[in-house]
């Protein structure tokens, strides 16, 4: 590596320096958008005691899940966790800690922590189990409760395209939480389905400046579906 | 008659106005999708990021990067936009959906919304129900009356860990239409051959039933 240059050659290399008990931010939106190879890389690393914070936790053999075997991941903080038994199964023993957290509000602890906010006030979850043990301020007569960021040591990101600077495209709604979680890893790592030279990504098209990113990897995708809904290709379908 | 799950989608769909912009949760929401009247433009919401979501996707159509926040593919509808979740919850929690509809467990008459955990049993999350019943005004909770068992879900008070305090309005049933409003239920419309007794006999908390209660029409 030199100057601007994220790229890195192995998936090790990508996530050297991962220890014990760090916390660890993940991209993806159910299965869509997951950095499955950045998350294989932990699994095979074998680190244990991790803090994950990321909207779901994969399903039983893909995606974060595949850390829950080996009992990698001590605690998680996620807006929705079903889908997945073994993960259900942990969580009920108590093996796990679970910290459900609305997904708007996840989004913008992300967004916030990267941006060097530590707290923010939120209508969301007022009067709710979420609201136990923080901070109540009303503003113009309505309720609102104090959420504070979230900073990972690492966040690990899938991203579509990166020239080697790691200036960032998404595609389609495999962006979801990745350009947040981009923003606050202390080291942020992303993968990519194509890596190209500085300068030929449209500057007005790039969705994630490489100021973010520290680490950069092209990858292949298995891209696993969760729930493959079609209609039939002679039809137009209702709307 | 007890509504069937899509004749609740098709009366949800009568409260949609030209140039909405709706946000539809899982399940008997989602089918309000096929009932939207036609000759009427509305732009439906997906909060993974996508606004102008379109119709499920041919087998050749299929793209494992676009989904919806069921998880299922989707397409994009013509107009569509995509963005991040933190945006996508910005247009959630600004008051900028004109309509949400979504599921539920329990409601009260103070317009609590139970929907996301049952202690013990079901722990699935919320998602974002949270977001979206503190941030949108106009919303329509979607649900059965009561249990199998003939156990009210309308309640003088929710009994399940809640989703939102106070945000609540309206409630479509199986078997009635019903508003929300100074800590009471009121019946505005009752499902096809449903007497406004049997109504009653199913919700627990205060009913207000004022005059001749119309049958829903589709």
């Amino acid at each position: 590596m030199a100057g601007f240059d994220k790229v890195v050659s192995s998936y090790e290399e990508a996530m050297a320096g991962l220890t014990d008990n760090m916390t660890v931010i993940a991209g993806g939106f159910g299965l869509c958008g997951i950095p499955e190879n950045l998350i294989a890389e932990i699994k095979r690393k074998g680190t244990k005691g991790l803090t994950l914070v990321s909207n779901n936790c994969g399903v039983d053999d893909f995606g974060l899940g595949v850390l829950l075997p080996d009992r990698q991941i001590k605690k998680i903080v996620a807006s929705y966790v079903g889908e997945n038994a073994e993960f259900e199964r942990q969580m009920m023993a108590g093996e796990l800690d679970v910290e459900l957290t609305p997904q708007g509000t996840l989004a913008e602890k992300m967004r916030a922590g990267g941006a060097g906010i530590p707290a923010f006030y939120t209508a969301t979850g007022v009067g709710t189990p979420v609201a136990e043990g923080k901070d109540e301020r009303k503003f113009n007569g309505r309720d609102y409760i104090l959420e504070e960021s979230i900073v990972g040591d690492f966040a690990i990101v899938k991203a579509w395209k990166a020239d080697r600077y790691g200036n960032l495209v998404f595609r389609k709604t495999a962006r979801n939480f990745n350009p947040l979680a981009a923003t606050a890893g202390k080291i942020t790592v992303v993968e990519v389905e194509e890596i190209v030279e500085p300068g030929e990504l449209d500057p007005d098209q790039i969705h994630t400046a490489g100021i973010y990113v520290d680490r950069l990897i092209q990858g292949t995708f298995e891209k696993r579906i969760e729930q493959r809904t079609v209609r039939p290709s002679n039809t137009q379908g209702e709307k | 008659m007890t509504l069937l799950r899509e004749q609740i989608a098709q009366r949800v769909a009568q409260e949609m106005q030209d140039g909405y912009y709706v946000n539809l949760g899982i399940g008997i929401p989602t089918l309000v999708a096929n009932y939207i009247p036609d000759g009427m433009e509305v732009m439906l919401q997906s909060e993974n990021g996508l606004l102008g979501m379109g119709q499920f996707p041919t087998e050749e159509e299929i793209d494992a990067d676009l989904i919806n926040a069921g998880k299922q593919t989707v397409t994009m509808a013509k107009g569509a936009s995509i963005f991040d979740s933190a945006e996508s919850f910005a247009m959630i929690r600004g008051g900028h959906v004109d309509l949400t509809v979504l599921g539920a467990f329990e409601v009260d008459v103070n317009g609590n919304i139970a929907s996301y955990m049952i202690p013990g049993k079901l722990i699935k999350g919320m998602g974002g129900a949270m977001d979206l019943v503190a941030g949108a005004d106009n919303i329509i909770v979607t649900m059965t009356h009561a249990s199998k068992h003939g156990v009210s879900k309308l309640l003088s008070n929710c009994t399940l860990p809640l989703t939102g305090k106070g945000c609540i309005k309206k409630v479509l049933t199986d078997l009635a239409f019903i508003e929300i409003k100074a800590g009471k239920f009121h019946l505005l419309e009752r499902a096809p051959g449903v007497s406004v007794e049997e109504i009653i006999k199913l919700t627990e908390g205060e009913l207000v039933v004022t005059g001749n209660i119309p049958e829903m029409t589709f």
